[in-house]
């Protein structure tokens, strides 16, 4: 039985360098299309999504991975009509699912749901995103382009910018990357910049890191632009919002400067955060991102399957 | 005997060493009211060689549950018990700092499902006992102001 079997995957603080490692390798070698006749290792195993937010790329995404693999899903969302609209509790919800599934992956608006899931739960629980909290199946894939792109994560210097306060794929990110030798800025405005807790836990990593208000001064220096959505739903008031909306923007001036590997990423979905004229460059890579979440959540249910260990 | 300004117990509980200004949290944490039955005794702001200053308070007839010594040493660090059995100390303690608290607090996250209608304890891990800083199981924030935490 491999290490990944039937384990839960709740935060990416969870996960070894040799965890993701392994992440990364099985998801170089699955093969995303051209499935072939007797190539379908999760024939008769059904994965429940269960989707308490909206989400498209997640969602998709893990259906498609699950169906390539030759697995069912099962899904539960659109909350009208159903139990948790007459007031069930993300628990008994639980319970009762994991009846009907092998594996479950949840989204929810809360902080902590997934880990309170898996408590609840007998099977595995894949958090897809829990409120602010976290999203390791984004990070994963987030590093699956990084290094498929690049060649390495090692000795890269990576820049976050955006909503650095609210945007949960860069917590993840940003801790993740402890893991290895990279150089990283965070770069937003003082109000949006990466919370507290998130720079000591990255300290205590024993990595260093630099801060900065605008992309613009760092461009020529990075590898990886890492750009997030200002997300205005999170934000406790709209004038805080409207101060720091449209602070930033990726376009083809700044990335004059940019060296010529750079790659532009973005967890989608874009606001006017990246100009469309950027789509054209080959430093976008945002797309390749999306795309390369079916191979990497294949990976990661063939691992919690233990089809591959 | 230095203790002139508050005569002994014969039967009860003294929490020494608080640091000077927090007993009137700590009987907050103990439920005491004006409802108790038993004499309760606050000195605040006693010379001490140790802490320089402190509080005291001495609770007859009641021997404290360990929980209730956890949640007095997340607020009061530097806290002993005594308990106190026909005038002698009976028993001694120094409070410790948990490594791992359950139920007594609340995650001061609004959005954290803790806070929801679920039906679990909270849980919160000590990340460092000076300060005290503690962190949730579920949702991962510190909490920011322990004594307001203290259900």
């Amino acid at each position: 039985m491999g290490a990944f079997q039937d384990r839960d995957v709740l935060t990416i603080a969870d996960f070894s360098r040799g965890d993701i490692e392994k992440v990364l390798k099985v998801a170089d070698e699955v093969e995303v299309g051209g499935k072939r006749r007797g190539e379908l290792p999760l024939e008769g195993r059904i994965l429940a999504t269960v989707f308490f937010e909206p989400s498209t790329r997640t969602r998709l995404s893990f259906e498609s991975a699950m169906k390539r693999l030759g697995g069912d899903v099962v899904s539960f969302g659109g909350l009208e009509g159903t139990s948790v609209a007459k007031g069930e509790t993300l628990s008994d919800t639980i319970r009762m699912v994991e009846a009907y599934a092998d594996a479950i992956v949840l989204r929810h608006p809360q902080e902590g749901a997934a880990r309170l899931a898996a408590e609840f739960s007998s099977k595995p629980v894949i958090n897809g995103g829990d409120g602010a909290g976290q999203h390791p199946t984004q990070t994963l894939l987030d590093l699956y382009t990084i290094w498929d792109e690049l060649g390495a994560i090692d000795g890269k210097t990576i820049a976050l910018v955006g909503d650095l306060k609210y945007g949960r794929t860069v917590h993840s990110l940003a801790l993740a990357l402890c893991h290895f030798d990279v150089d990283l800025y965070f770069i937003a405005p003082p109000t949006l910049q990466l919370p507290r807790e998130i720079q000591e836990q990255i300290k205590a990593r024993g990595r260093d890191y630099k801060t900065a208000e605008r992309p613009e001064d760092l461009i020529k220096d990075v590898d990886v632009l890492y750009a997030t959505r200002i997300q205005k739903e999170r934000f406790p008031d709209a004038a805080e919002y409207a101060k720091v909306e449209g602070s930033y923007r990726v376009d083809l001036e700044m990335l004059r400067e940019a060296k010529k590997g750079l790659i532009v990423m973005h967890p989608l979905p874009r606001l006017g955060e990246i100009a469309p004229e950027v789509d054209r460059t080959p430093h976008a890579k945002y797309f390749t991102q999306a795309h390369n979440g079916v191979r990497v959540r294949m990976a990661l249910l063939s691992l919690i399957f233990g089809v591959v260990s | 005997m230095k203790e002139i300004r508050v005569t002994p117990i014969k039967n009860g509980t003294v929490i020494d060493h608080i640091p000077s200004g927090r007993a009137l949290k700590v009987l907050r944490i103990l439920g005491i009211t004006g409802e108790v039955t038993s004499t309760v005794t606050v000195a605040m702001h006693v010379p001490s060689k140790v802490l320089g200053w402190k509080d005291i308070v001495k609770v007859e007839d009641r021997e404290l549950h360990p929980k209730e010594v956890d949640k007095i040493a997340l607020i009061a660090p530097s806290a002993s018990v005594n308990v106190i059995r026909n005038y002698n100390v009976a028993e001694k303690h120094t409070v410790q700092i948990p490594d791992h608290v359950v139920g007594i607090l609340r995650c001061g996250n609004p959005n954290c499902i803790t806070n929801q209608r679920e039906p679990v304890e909270t849980e919160f891990f000590t990340r460092s006992k000076d300060p005290v800083t503690l962190s949730c199981k579920y949702c991962e924030r510190e909490i920011e102001d322990v004594a307001a935490a203290i259900v």
